[in-house]
């Protein structure tokens, strides 16, 4: 039911919803929405980020997210769900991931939601590398404050 | 034979994404691969020695360092996540 996929191409918003739509027919009575967008954080000694460039782990990556979006049907009323991830470079401002869960009340699609951003953040692999405008570049370290939002989900 | 991939700073470092290597007699966890892995290259040893967290998938799932490793299986190599 759910549907995963990792990309290159710009999220084409109204056409998954439309998706999630046809999927769900007349019992979705909401969909949440969350979409990570590349922010322009500047570098601790003020370089200026141009880009992020992500890589995956092909094959893996998309079992894993599989697995994440099992695991929110397991726990949630839902009626559909879609994860989507680009990889490649992305310029500031771009979109990086699309999560959308559909259910016939609020409070499972947008838990589900949350839920589903939460554990990809700790358990899909994803790598980030910032791409500064003067031409250096450092990999993202992971942060401990994401481990702790995926815990609450325990 | 084993398939080893590296992902991330892990490959810039090594060089490489991937290689093939036959597992010598008696390499049979993650752990005991990874001291093996340390001793065969200079580049992999001073990662480990770094302390820095590195993660490990055995045929694609999450591995623990006593988990088996066996020929035909695909070891992957990489830093803690950090997409989305």
């Amino acid at each position: 039911m759910a549907i995963v996929r990792v990309q290159a191409e710009p999220f084409d918003l109204p056409a998954e919803m439309a998706m999630l739509g046809v999927a769900g027919g007349a019992a979705i009575g909401g969909i949440g929405c969350f979409m990570g967008v590349v922010r322009g954080d500047p570098g601790a000694d003020g370089r200026v980020l141009q880009a992020l460039t992500l890589e995956h782990y092909p094959g893996m990556t998309e079992r894993a997210i599989g697995a994440i979006a099992a695991e929110a049907e397991r726990r949630f009323r839902l009626l559909g769900c879609i994860v989507l991830h680009r990889v490649g470079r992305l310029a500031v401002g771009d979109g990086i991931v699309l999560v959308l869960a559909a259910a016939p009340h609020r409070g499972d699609a947008l838990d589900a939601t949350a839920f589903l951003i939460d554990w990809l953040k700790t358990k899909a692999p994803f790598w980030k590398r910032q791409d500064y405008a003067d031409g250096s570049s450092d990999w993202v370290e992971a942060r401990t404050a994401d481990d702790a939002a995926a815990d609450r989900w325990r | 034979m084993i398939e080893i991939l590296y992902f991330a700073w892990l490959r810039d470092r090594l060089g490489r994404s991937t290689e093939r290597a036959e597992l010598p007699p008696g390499i049979c966890t993650v752990r005991a691969l990874m001291a093996w892995l340390q001793e065969r290259e200079p580049a992999f040893a001073a990662i480990a020695g770094e302390g820095r967290v590195v993660r490990v998938a055995v045929n694609q799932e999450f591995a623990g360092p006593d988990d088996p490793v066996a020929p035909g299986d695909e070891v992957a190599f990489f830093p803690p996540v950090t997409g989305g």
